[in-house]
């Protein structure tokens, strides 16, 4: 997905001379052509977030358009602050961009896992929250949001995969993206897990379980016309991210469902304690958490209520 | 008309009047502002190319508001709303105020917001400069450190910054809580063309803000030797007065006591 996300901000960067690109010292074999296309408009700041989040509300404020890279846990969480006395307080158009949701980084350990990283920043109003399932979704989400006049976050997966055929590369703001059609049972997912959710919908479908499944890769302004109209029609709906279960996806589709008094049973499948003192490769984390197929079978059966396995 | 006295003034009463404090922060700063802004800044406000003055130590905003009243930019009516329900002005610096470029309040911000805003002028090939003002105790903030660096290695010649250096922060002095020492040198080891002066000396703030710089592609700083709570001899150097409201009796014999200096 990075990659895709990177191809699409060098074409940016070619189009428009406010658009300039700081890193916090990442970005090794990724960043460099854009270096070299856009001379003097890639910086990059040392590992210093604090300071790269500061200096990006000085060029916004002063009219260019900053995006800002780092690893996602880096990107929002030591700058954060800076993020809020910045973009936020004063509405400007910073760009973050937070590489590898999630268990991406596998076992770089959980100094590297963001898992609080899209809560983080649905915590702060305007803040326009993004979280692509695969690289034609990131490529069109950048292109729709990248001049929106406040700030936007991106969570950009750093593992390439092939994309997902049945998104063929959808995005609108504010919006689900719908990729199995409507049925009672619901799963919904946001970023690089819409890949999981799939998988664990085929699973079903072979068992004779329809289930529907929707992509959220926007979280904020927050897709509450689209989750209505499914929710309405569904009994259960199971929530997918590579993320805590506290104020993500599941958090924003429970939030929906209790204010506009949906009778729709949710269960939140997500993370749920810090992985203190253990490592081990994406796969092997998410299950861990109940993120690969067998445990998102599990959450779809304690939200149908039956326990018998499918 | 800006003068430092009756910058003095209007913070007295104004503080007064709020009931608010934060007074010695922004009595020590009161020649650098009004030098700042009477002599040395240009452009107006909502110029694109105007220079830009950030007031990183935001808690001393009053001094700000207080120049750009006696510049005609803020009505008597409107400097007398601070701190009033809905009004624009806070304690800290509000960017909701014609003229403030960015709020503040949050230690150790300002000089990144500064920095950022010296690059877009480098990056726009554009003239305007940015002005800083900083407290010591924002030194202590790691982020100004990362700021000077990356100001540094950019050469960003169009950045001033000037330390309010009063020596006293919020539970002392600086010396007990975190010794900046020579700050001058400190600057100077972190790449940026430093000078000394006597804060409260019109004439050395001046040469040091306008005197063509002996490295003219370094980031300039002013280390400002300040007294806390200049002006005013019973909130000199007190560190009460970084708190405290005044009482009607302090407040008279505040002002009592500038009159004595005028």
């Amino acid at each position: 997905m990075r990659r895709s996300f990177v191809a699409e901000l060098d074409e940016l960067m070619g189009e428009d001379r406010r658009v300039v690109l700081l890193t916090a010292d990442l970005g090794y074999s990724v960043l460099e052509p854009l270096g070299v296309n856009h001379p003097g408009r890639v910086i990059n700041v040392g590992a210093a977030e604090q300071n790269m989040m500061g200096v990006a509300a000085g060029l916004a404020h002063s009219g260019l358009i900053p995006f800002t890279y780092s690893i996602a846990t880096f990107a929002t969480l030591r700058g954060y602050e800076f993020v809020r006395g910045g973009a936020i307080v004063h509405g400007l158009p910073v760009r973050i961009v937070g590489i590898g949701g999630g268990f991406e980084y596998g076992a770089a350990g959980v100094s590297h896992y963001a898992l609080e990283d899209l809560g983080l920043m649905r915590a702060q109003p305007g803040m326009t929250v993004i979280a692509p399932a695969d690289g034609a979704q990131a490529r069109a989400a950048l292109r729709a949001t990248w001049d929106l006049p406040g700030p936007v976050y991106y969570r950009i997966g750093k593992v390439e995969l092939p994309p997902l055929l049945e998104l063929a590369g959808r995005f609108r703001l504010g919006r689900l993206e719908q990729l199995l059609p409507p049925a009672n049972l619901v799963m919904i997912a946001s970023g690089a897990a819409a890949r999981l959710a799939l998988a664990a919908c085929t699973r079903l479908r072979e068992a004779g379980v329809e289930c529907s499944l929707a992509v959220a890769a926007c979280l904020a302004p927050e897709p509450r016309t689209d989750l209505i109209a499914l929710l309405s029609q569904a009994h259960a709906a199971v929530t997918v991210e590579t993320h805590y279960r506290e104020n993500g996806l599941g958090s924003l589709v429970a939030q929906v469902i209790a204010e506009e008094g949906l009778g729709c049973r949710l269960v939140r499948a997500g993370v749920d304690s810090v992985p203190q003192t253990y490592v081990g490769s994406q796969p092997y984390m998410e299950s861990v958490f109940g993120l690969d197929t067998t445990g998102l079978m599990a959450a779809v059966n304690r939200a149908r209520g039956v326990t018998p396995s499918l | 008309m800006l003068t430092a006295d009756r910058l003095r003034k209007v913070i007295l009463d104004q503080a007064y009047r709020a009931q608010e404090g934060h007074i010695g922060s922004a009595l020590s700063i009161a020649e650098i502002v009004t030098v700042l802004y009477r002599e040395i800044l240009r452009g107006e406000t909502g110029d694109p190319r105007r220079d830009r003055l950030v007031l990183s130590k935001g808690h001393a905003a009053l001094a700000v508001y207080g120049a750009l009243h006696l510049m005609g930019r803020i009505t008597v009516a409107e400097l007398s709303r601070y701190c009033s329900d809905g009004s624009t002005m806070g304690v800290h610096a509000q960017h909701g105020v014609p003229g403030v470029e960015f709020t503040t309040g949050s230690l150790g911000q300002g000089l990144t917001f500064g920095c950022g805003c010296a690059l877009a002028a480098r990056l726009r090939d554009e003239s305007w400069r940015t002005y800083v003002i900083c407290s010591d105790a924002e030194c202590d903030e790691g982020s100004t450190w990362e700021a000077a660096m990356l100001a540094a290695q950019h050469r960003l010649g169009n950045l001033w910054a000037v330390i309010d250096y009063n020596r006293q922060q919020a539970m002392g002095g600086t010396d007990g809580i975190i010794s900046l020492g020579d700050l001058r040198a400190r600057w100077q080891a972190f790449g940026w063309e430093a000078v000394e002066v006597d804060g409260h000396s019109e004439d050395e703030l001046r040469h040091a803000l306008s005197a063509a710089p002996a490295h003219p592609d370094l980031p300039h700083v002013v280390v400002a030797n300040t007294v806390f709570g200049k002006g005013v001899d019973f909130m000199t150097g007190q560190l009460r007065w970084h708190y405290a409201t005044m009482t009607t009796e302090e407040h008279a014999l505040a002002i009592s006591q500038l009159r004595k200096r005028q």
